[in-house]
């Protein structure tokens, strides 16, 4: 049914800029304070504070967008968004409505199958993050009481929309990846979502498959991780689809993600939706941006994963998603690099087919953020070169290498200590596959009527015996020679 | 001298404190005694800080006792402050239930570079609630009457400022001007009193009604006190990113006034309609004077003046609905006894801690901005107070100043306009196209209409603030009109 339907996608990115200080005022911009102790009467919006902007801040905000391929826009200036909410001191947000800084941009995706999409963005404009409120109760409904703390209130964020370019969930969640890379290599932002350091609202319509009109959309807040944006495009989508397929017709609103139960519920309809009030903000004048300054951010910019991305391509020979997920993090591409030079430049597939396989595995397993790589690049190839050697065989290598992540040691050690060399003497190998096919006379017949596989099962009857450790070649080699003595006999 | 110690001026009592001839204890303690005095028939003060004054003044007396010579140009003299001006531990309420008991945990800048100067805060004067209103009548706690007839309202919304110079409570006072709430006050209570150029004076701790209007400025009792606090409160202030950063020059007033050389424009539009014959006369009369002075008098014209209060109308309540929108019950100031839930917490608190005149305002302010009237109100009004600002700038190509009446009338009953809003509104015609366009004016009294103070404004170049100080320093120079007092009978009652 789906494949009537084609999915538009729009997202909207909030992400916090980690600069010293907060953006309307000099209070530290840290995580984790204890509740309202990073406050002043500017971010408390007391009686006659007054704004100034943090010239850091604005120059993260050009910095991103510069890494995000926009244009910057030369005269920009503040505008007051206007609602009432408890953790927004003022009654207003400063933000930006028509002369955002940044506009024009793009970011292109990799997929799976090695096709790069590219998604374009709209705009990038530089606002305070609100307080934070913590209900006594289970929801906000229940609580008798709710308690707001104002640290976070003045955070600087940048708001990231997206053109509607996106066409799918997996679109949606390889676009928030590559963001997410991208602004962490300028710099500009640890980008931790458990934090709310990054946060994403998503727009989302469908429409029927070749059309070039859009369907209605809804907006759906409160999609707080990357693995939720992935579960919310589905579940809209379906829920868009069935109201389409039953000659409905979807209503313009604004949902709430519920994680949990996996289902989104109505916030707000187009009826009901805020008049933000926005005006130019009367306390900032606006912001003038010379050529001299952006090519001084620009100058400052570091390789982004593009540029990572290429050389991995162009000088290792990397398949391009294979070069995308090492590029997404710059400690992964320096790890790569690394070992590709001690290892030798004809290594780097096996380096990659390794990082990405075994490393990445383990490290999503534990948990393990990129600045904790567990293994360093001269313990892989201290491995690879016992695998080169026929010191062990590539299946041990695997279990050498999460004890190496365990234990730290190098692969050497480990072989050594637990005894995992390959066992490549002919003679004692010969000896178990004579036991092993004498054992088993039904496997024997069926070899000898013509079933190859047979021989293969022997061969792993032999890697159990040594546990693993025999070369496996070898092992067949001396299987046949056993099963042709053993038919030899009768 | 203890008996007329509260008559002096700012300089003279600086000087007296300087030379040891004044204690700042002895000048302090007679202050805080004509306040004893007047007060209960002027009532222009919410706060009289007595003891914080008396400690200050004790410490500056100690401080030249020890042979400290470092004292700024206000060392020794009392200050008032409209209560929309943060000061540190002092209760600043902007004569609003809303604010009622809230005490800044932080001093304004201009509080600041008065407390650098040595001036001595007597008390914080009363004001039309957050400064909304031009007769002192919106105060939530009570009215301010003008000492030239105690039946009369003051002015506004810098009542309790004006008020108390004119009482002679104390010599020098700070107001804040957005719409002419400096100059309408201090022209009807027959005093001087000065909006400086927007971004000369920081606006840091000053309660904001409409931040691209708001400006504070002093009220005294002459030219000279006025030029002496401005030069104190004017400068670079990092903390308001709308100030100019610039520092005025220092201005000396001395020799033989002349205003040779000097061009002087008479704005028709500002003797319009509702311009009383008593105010036209005096104003006529003061433009002869300035040309016995030497100064080159013409008539002009600023045609869009007619649509600044329009304009004015929709900017200043725009911005004031967004200003106003942090006294929401949550973090300071009232909030409703009794609520369920946040948005009835919201719509209690404000209900309860806005007046009448606040709330019209924040209406109309949150009407003009909303989607579908953007345009057609708050776009529009920007566009004229670009052509008010492009037709002030082609007129000063021309003229060094301009010359209007303040006001076009002079001090009305307490009451009489309070039901008419729009009557109210016309009162500050005069004084509004001056912060729509960001200049720097000053009134200063140009004689009375039926017993009434009429006040003469003249309006400046950006920044020219000091040269139009000289212009009023003349002018005052050779009328005197500003050395009249009001009889205040001292057993302090009202008048019958």
């Amino acid at each position: 049914m789906s494949e009537r339907w084609e999915t538009v996608i729009g997202l909207e990115v909030h992400v916090e800029l980690s600069t010293e200080t907060k953006v309307w005022c000099s209070c530290k911009n840290e995580f984790g304070a204890e509740p309202n102790t990073n406050v002043c009467p500017v971010c408390l919006a007391l009686p006659g504070s007054l704004p100034v902007l943090n010239a850091q801040a604005l120059e993260y905000a050009i910095r991103a967008g510069l890494a995000l391929n926009c244009k910057i826009q030369r005269y920009s200036k503040f505008d007051r968004k206007n609602y009432f909410y408890a953790d927004l001191p003022a009654g207003y947000q400063i933000s930006q409505y028509d002369l955002p800084l940044c506009y024009d941009g793009y970011v292109d995706i990799t997929k799976k199958d090695g096709t790069t999409r590219r998604i374009r963005i709209k705009r990038i404009h530089l606002e305070n993050d609100a307080g934070k409120l913590l209900h006594a109760g289970d929801d906000v409904t229940a609580a008798d009481y709710s308690l707001v703390d104002f640290n976070r209130a003045g955070v600087p964020l940048i708001e990231i929309v997206t053109e509607p370019d996106i066409r799918s969930a997996e679109e949606a969640g390889l676009f928030l990846q590559k963001l997410r890379s991208i602004i962490k290599y300028s710099g500009v932002s640890d980008v931790k979502m458990e934090e709310g350091s990054m946060r994403c609202d998503v727009n989302i319509s469908v429409r029927p498959a070749g059309s070039s009109e859009f369907g209605v959309r809804s907006e759906l807040k409160n999609v707080n991780s990357f693995s939720a944006v992935v579960r919310a495009i589905e579940y809209e989508r379906k829920r868009h689809i069935a109201i389409l397929e039953e000659g409905g017709q979807v209503e313009q609103e604004t949902r709430s993600w519920r994680d949990a139960q996996g289902i989104s519920v109505l916030l707000r309809s187009k009826e009901d939706a805020e008049d933000y009030r926005y005006f130019p903000e009367p306390d900032l004048p606006p912001v003038v941006i010379s050529d001299a300054d952006i090519e001084r951010v620009r100058a400052a910019l570091p390789e982004l994963p593009d540029a990572v991305m290429a050389r991995l391509m162009n000088d290792y020979g990397l398949s391009a998603y294979d070069a995308s997920i090492i590029a997404s993090e710059r400690e992964f591409a320096q790890w790569f690099l690394q070992a590709v030079e001690l290892a030798g430049g004809g290594q780097a597939k096996t380096i990659a087919n390794w990082q990405i396989n075994e490393l990445n595995r383990v490290m999503n397993e534990k948990g393990l953020g990129p600045e904790q790589i567990p293994v360093t690049p001269e313990q892989l190839v201290g491995m690879l070169q016992l695998i080169d050697k026929g010191t062990i065989t590539g299946k041990i290598a695997k279990t050498v290498f999460e004890k190496m992540v365990e234990t730290g040691k190098d692969a050497e050690t480990i072989v050594k200590e637990e005894g995992l060399t390959q066992v490549a003497d002919e003679g004692e190998l010969l000896a178990i596959a004579r036991e092993v096919v004498a054992a088993n006379p039904k496997v024997f017949e069926d070899w000898k009527a013509g079933k190859q596989s047979a021989a293969q099962w022997f061969v792993g009857q032999i890697m159990k015996r040594t546990r693993g450790r025999a070369n496996p070649q070898l092992a067949l080699k001396l299987v046949t020679q056993a099963l042709e003595e053993q038919a030899a006999k009768e | 001298m203890a008996g007329i110690i509260h008559k002096l001026s700012a300089a003279r009592l600086n000087r007296l404190f300087l030379g040891g001839e004044l204690s700042a204890v002895e000048i302090t303690e007679s202050v805080l005694s004509r306040i004893a005095e007047v007060e209960p028939a002027v009532g222009a003060f919410l706060t009289v800080t007595a003891e914080h004054a008396l400690d200050r003044a004790r410490k500056l007396d100690a401080r030249r006792k020890a042979g400290d010579t470092e004292f700024g140009p206000l060392a020794g003299v009392p200050i008032a402050l409209k209560d929309n001006i943060c000061t540190c531990g002092i209760e600043t309420n902007c004569a609003s239930r809303m604010l009622k008991g809230w005490v800044p945990p932080y001093d304004a800048t201009v509080v600041e570079r008065l407390r650098a100067s040595g001036a001595i805060i007597i008390g914080k004067t009363n004001m039309d609630e957050f400064a909304m209103g031009s007769s002192g009548e919106t105060s939530a706690f009570h009215v301010t009457r003008n000492p030239w007839d105690l039946d009369r309202i003051p002015g506004g919304s810098s009542s309790g400022s004006a008020a108390a110079v004119a009482a002679e409570e104390v010599p020098v006072a700070l107001g804040t001007d957005t719409g002419g709430s400096i100059r309408q006050p201090a022209a009807l209570t027959g005093v001087v009193g000065m909006k400086p150029t927007y971004g000369y004076v920081s606006r840091y701790g000053v309660v904001a009604f409409a931040s691209s209007l708001d400006q504070v400025g002093p009220i005294g009792h002459d030219v000279e006190d006025v030029a002496r606090v401005f030069q104190v409160i004017a400068g670079p202030d990092r903390r308001d990113s709308t100030n100019a950063g610039r520092t005025p020059p220092e201005v000396k007033f001395g020799g033989e006034p002349s205003l040779k050389g000097v061009r002087l424009g008479i704005p028709r539009e500002y003797f319009g309609s509702g311009i009383e014959d008593g105010v036209k006369a005096r104003i006529e009369e003061a433009i002869r004077q300035l040309e016995d002075l030497g100064a080159a008098v013409e008539e002009c014209s600023l045609p869009t003046t007619e649509y600044a209060l329009s304009a004015y109308y929709i900017i200043a309540p725009a911005e004031a609905s967004a200003n106003l929108a942090r006294f929401d019950g949550v973090r300071y100031g009232h909030r409703t006894a009794q609520a369920n839930g946040l948005h009835d917490m919201y719509s209690k608190t404000r209900a309860e801690g806005f007046g009448p005149e606040v709330k019209r305002r924040i209406m109309i302010g949150t009407y003009a901005l909303s989607s579908g009237y953007y345009d057609a109100y708050y776009k529009k009004a920007q566009q004229v107070r670009t052509l008010v600002l492009q037709e002030f700038q082609r007129a000063f190509e021309r003229f060094d100043a301009l010359v209007t009446p303040t006001t076009p009338v002079t001090a009305w009953r307490l009451g009489e306009k309070l039901d008419d809003p729009l009557s109210m509104y016309l009162a500050d015609i005069c004084t509004i196209p001056v912060n729509l366009a960001g200049l720097p004016a000053v009134s200063v009294p140009c004689g009375f209409a039926d017993g009434l103070p009429v006040g003469l404004q003249l309006i400046g170049k950006h920044f020219a603030d000091t040269q139009l100080l000289q212009i009023a320093w003349a002018y005052q120079k050779v009328t005197k009109h500003h050395e009249a007092r009001p009889n205040l009978a001292p057993k302090g009652g009202r008048q019958a």
